[in-house]
């Protein structure tokens, strides 16, 4: 993290409040989460620099925090997807280009359409979440515990829920909702730490994906070898530092 | 007020694999040739080059190289009796823009049809008579035979360099070859890439199992190569990012690597990118065209007078500029007359996936597009139909591209769709699994058509084009067929639990199968049935060549690039031979 930013998010502290501390503020956190102190997860838990969101507010930023954690939970091997910096990755997508609706054929007229017809809803990415994360808001307002106090299990059972596709978030079905929060979950879980996930490239770590370069010409015909090297980023600088800058392509220094 | 401009000997509406193979032939014959590309210029260098080129997210999930559907996109319906809606994000199929269009991002699999496709009515109905045909399906012979194109299909291969093992030259089966292949005049240009693991355990599998398994022909060449334009490639590295991905190594064949640079320098094309082609402009007579029209970059419209109209875009473009254009009689489905549209055709896709034991580390991530071990003993007619009551078949193979994360997380049946079980599962299996791929006919049906769509309209303002398709039953009957083997082909892989694949309908838009849209102007011997002639010649306007997959009456086995490179070059010499000897039809209807 540059100093730039760390200035900034020290002077907004007071207005982001707990959502900082649960990205990760060093041992406690690790602690806290269960985490073998000296596990994968728990230094990346030591290491993660605190999210400045962007595009979510605070209680969106809370609940997507809660959830990413339920949908790629942490375990005592490995980091799940809120030390990895999933709900960093999701804010930066919404703010950007994707989040409001590039390569999205938005002309109505709006039907409903059979399922093989795909996304029909009017709702750009940046909509459809600020739509939904409300209507979710008010629904846990209105059942009584918010998401952040739940216990795991009944975390779990609200997102089977939202899943199912039982809830209408304010026109935008559940399901929909669950499957962009999944999609989304996913691609800031693997995708090259340029934007803001996979931090410390964790996830390549974990399933043995080398990253984003690499000639396999020599090895590809030895059949069955193990291969042991840390994954590489591309934006990885010579000092092996991973600078975040989703959309300008990296240049070696 | 359209700003008309000199006029030129030749147009090439869309400048990729079809574009710039007729740009430099007719360039190279004195004609003033301008191409006319939608898209952007780019170059291997600097636009195609590392690391940037190695992003999984910006590349094969935003699909960058693609179409942008903001300004056009596809509607689609599964039936005639259902309204077609906008496919708002790609997913089925990613049509390409672009200089080099879909030829830059493709997988390089390079396969020639087989010679019965070329005359598939004549031959399904001799083998096995009309009664193994559902009566919804309309297949044809295309008016060209295999042994027409063989030396076309010799020269495209040498053009790009094709890595591969050749199974049967001039009728004599070649060992480590594919022995169903049709007969080639002599071998590849270069030899098969290197054997992955996937492919080496796919080979013992299927040897296992009485099958024939052969190297997959790969335009990801095996090793440095000077095509005969001058133009040199180099060797494949399998970085695993390749369809979807531009290859910064000049190791994957593209307009870029084998032609553009050669075409750029000569001083009778012109290059004009960033510019839409709205309509082929039509005299009175409405039998010959004028030239066409376009919007530049900026939005301004311009008239480009022409002698010789090229439509050289993606196939589905192909048959959107001719409804647009009012060329030929659009398909009406209910009365079954006009023909612009039908037979529209795909590719019936799917596979197994194969988990193996977690001692096998197959290391996908070491993959280039077109590599592997596949087998041909059920492609297309190579095996009995007699007994199983359809018509069609598919090549199998463990052809695995890239082991890129967000794509490619297997989890055996039973795992939790999210959670901490699932994680485990996919650390647990990641490198260890295989998938065998499932590839192959597409059968046309009277059902099956392109239209303009009423209601929806790209940002020009002009109709988006319209797609009815499901798979027709035939195909739903071959698939099933084919996942037994495959899971057959699976277990004796070694794989402990496995995932069976086969097509089901209706069709989906909202998951990726394959980019080989076929048909919907579609060649023949008879202008009641086909939209060009057999040199790719429009029965309707003679100066309008329509040139690509849109020609196919149905689709073979096989990934297509190959066929439409033989095919380019055999419109070519009818084009140069004759045509520009006496400009008129080629064809008497």
């Amino acid at each position: 993290m540059t100093d730039l930013t760390r200035r900034f998010m020290l002077k907004a502290t007071g207005a982001v409040g707990a959502s900082m501390l649960s990205a990760g503020s060093g041992a406690a956190a690790a602690t806290a989460q269960g985490l073998d102190s000296s596990s994968g997860a728990a230094r990346a838990a030591r290491n993660a620099a605190p999210t400045t969101y962007v595009f979510l507010n605070r209680e969106e930023a809370a609940f997507i925090e809660r959830a990413v954690a339920r949908l790629i939970p942490a375990d005592a091997k490995w980091p799940g997807a809120l030390e990895a910096g999933v709900p960093n990755y999701i804010d930066k997508q919404l703010a950007g280009a994707w989040g409001a609706g590039e390569r999205l054929y938005r002309s109505g007229p709006w039907r409903p359409g059979t399922p093989t017809q795909g996304y029909q809803l009017p709702f750009t990415p940046a909509e459809l979440f600020h739509t939904a994360l409300a209507a979710i808001d008010k629904d846990l307002a209105s059942a009584g515990t918010p998401f952040s106090r739940m216990s795991s299990e009944q975390q779990d059972a609200y997102l089977r829920r939202l899943e199912t596709g039982e809830k209408d978030l304010g026109g935008v079905p559940s399901d929909v909702f669950f499957d962009h929060l999944w999609q989304c979950t996913l691609e800031g879980f693997f995708s090259d730490p340029v934007y803001g996930g996979n931090r410390d490239m964790t996830a390549w770590r974990m399933v043995g994906f080398p990253g984003a370069y690499a000639s396999y010409y020599e090895l590809v015909d030895q059949h069955g070898i193990k291969i042991d090297r840390a994954p590489t980023s591309l934006a990885e600088d010579a000092h092996g530092h991973v600078l975040m800058r989703p959309g300008i392509p990296a240049k070696s220094p | 007020m359209a700003k008309r401009l000199k006029p030129v000997d030749v147009v090439t509406i869309g400048v990729g694999l079809t574009g710039s193979m007729m740009a430099l032939e007719l360039a190279r014959t004195g004609l003033k040739v301008v191409g006319i590309e939608r898209g952007a210029p780019r170059f291997t260098v600097p636009n195609f080059q590392s690391p940037a080129i190695h992003d999984e997210l910006r590349f094969s999930i935003r699909k960058a190289m693609m179409q942008d559907n903001v300004k056009e996109a596809v509607t689609f319906r599964n039936a005639s009796d259902q309204t077609a809606l906008p496919i708002r994000r790609w997913e089925s199929f990613l049509p390409g823009t672009g200089l080099g269009g879909s030829f830059v991002h493709w997988n390089g699999q390079s396969f020639r049809f087989q010679k019965a496709d070329f005359i598939y009515k004549t031959h399904i109905e001799q083998r096995y008579g009309k009664k193994i045909l559902d009566p919804e399906l309309t297949i044809q012979d295309w008016g060209v035979t295999y042994d027409e194109l063989e030396p076309h299909f010799d020269r495209f291969e040498y053009l790009l360099g094709t890595s591969g093992k050749a199974g049967n030259i001039k009728g004599t089966i070649q060992p480590g070859g594919n022995p169903f292949e049709a007969p080639r005049a002599r071998d590849y240009p270069t030899p098969p890439q290197k054997e992955p693991y996937f492919g080496a355990l796919f080979r013992k599998g299927t040897e296992s199992l009485g099958y024939h398994p052969y190297p997959q022909p790969s335009s990801n060449l095996s090793q440095p190569y000077t095509n005969p334009e001058g133009l040199a490639l180099q060797q494949c590295v399998f970085c695993g990012f390749c369809e979807r991905y531009a290859c910064e190594h000049f190791a994957k064949a593209s307009p870029q690597t084998v032609i553009l640079p050669v075409l750029m320098k000569n001083p009778n094309f012109e290059l004009r990118t960033n510019c839409q082609v709205l309509r082929i402009n039509l005299d009175s007579t409405g039998k010959r065209a004028t030239g066409v029209t376009y919007a530049d970059a900026a939005g301004a419209e311009f008239e480009q007078p022409a002698d010789l109209v090229l439509i050289t875009a993606f196939p589905l473009n192909n048959v959107r500029m001719l409804l647009l254009s009012r060329i030929g009689k659009p398909y009406d489905p209910t009365s079954g007359e006009g023909v612009v549209g039908r037979n529209y055709s795909y590719q019936t896709t799917g596979g197994a996936t194969v988990f193996l034991d977690e001692s096998v580390n197959v290391n996908p991530f070491m993959a280039s597009g077109a590599n592997g071990t596949m087998i041909d003993d059920f492609g297309g007619d190579n095996f009995d139909h007699g007994p199983l009551g359809f018509i069609g078949g598919q090549y199998v193979g463990a052809i695995m591209t890239g082991g890129r994360p967000i794509e490619f997380h297997p989890t055996p049946p039973g795992t939790p769709r999210w959670g901490l079980g699932w994680k485990e599962a996919v650390a647990r299996h990641y490198n260890h699994t295989v998938l065998v791929q499932q590839h192959g006919t597409s059968t046309a049906s009277r059902l099956n058509y392109l239209s303009l769509d009423p209601t929806y309209k790209d940002a020009w303002g002009l109709p988006l084009l319209r797609m009815t398709f499901d798979f027709p039953e035939n195909d739903i009957r071959m698939s099933q067929y084919m996942a037994d083997k495959v899971v057959e082909i699976g277990r004796a892989m070694g794989g402990k639990a496995i995932i069976r694949g086969g097509t089901k309908r209706p069709y989906t838009t909202t998951v990726y199968q394959s980019t080989h849209n076929c048909g919907g102007a579609v060649m023949g011997e008879d202008p009641k049935t086909s939209v060009v002639n057999r040199y790719l010649q429009c029965w309707d306007v003679p100066n309008v060549f329509s040139v690509g997959a849109s020609a196919f009456p149905q689709n073979g086995t096989y990934n297509y690039t190959v066929t439409i490179g033989a095919l380019t070059y055999w419109a070519l010499e009818a084009i140069k031979s004759k045509y520009l000897k006496a400009p008129g039809p080629l064809v008497q209807a």
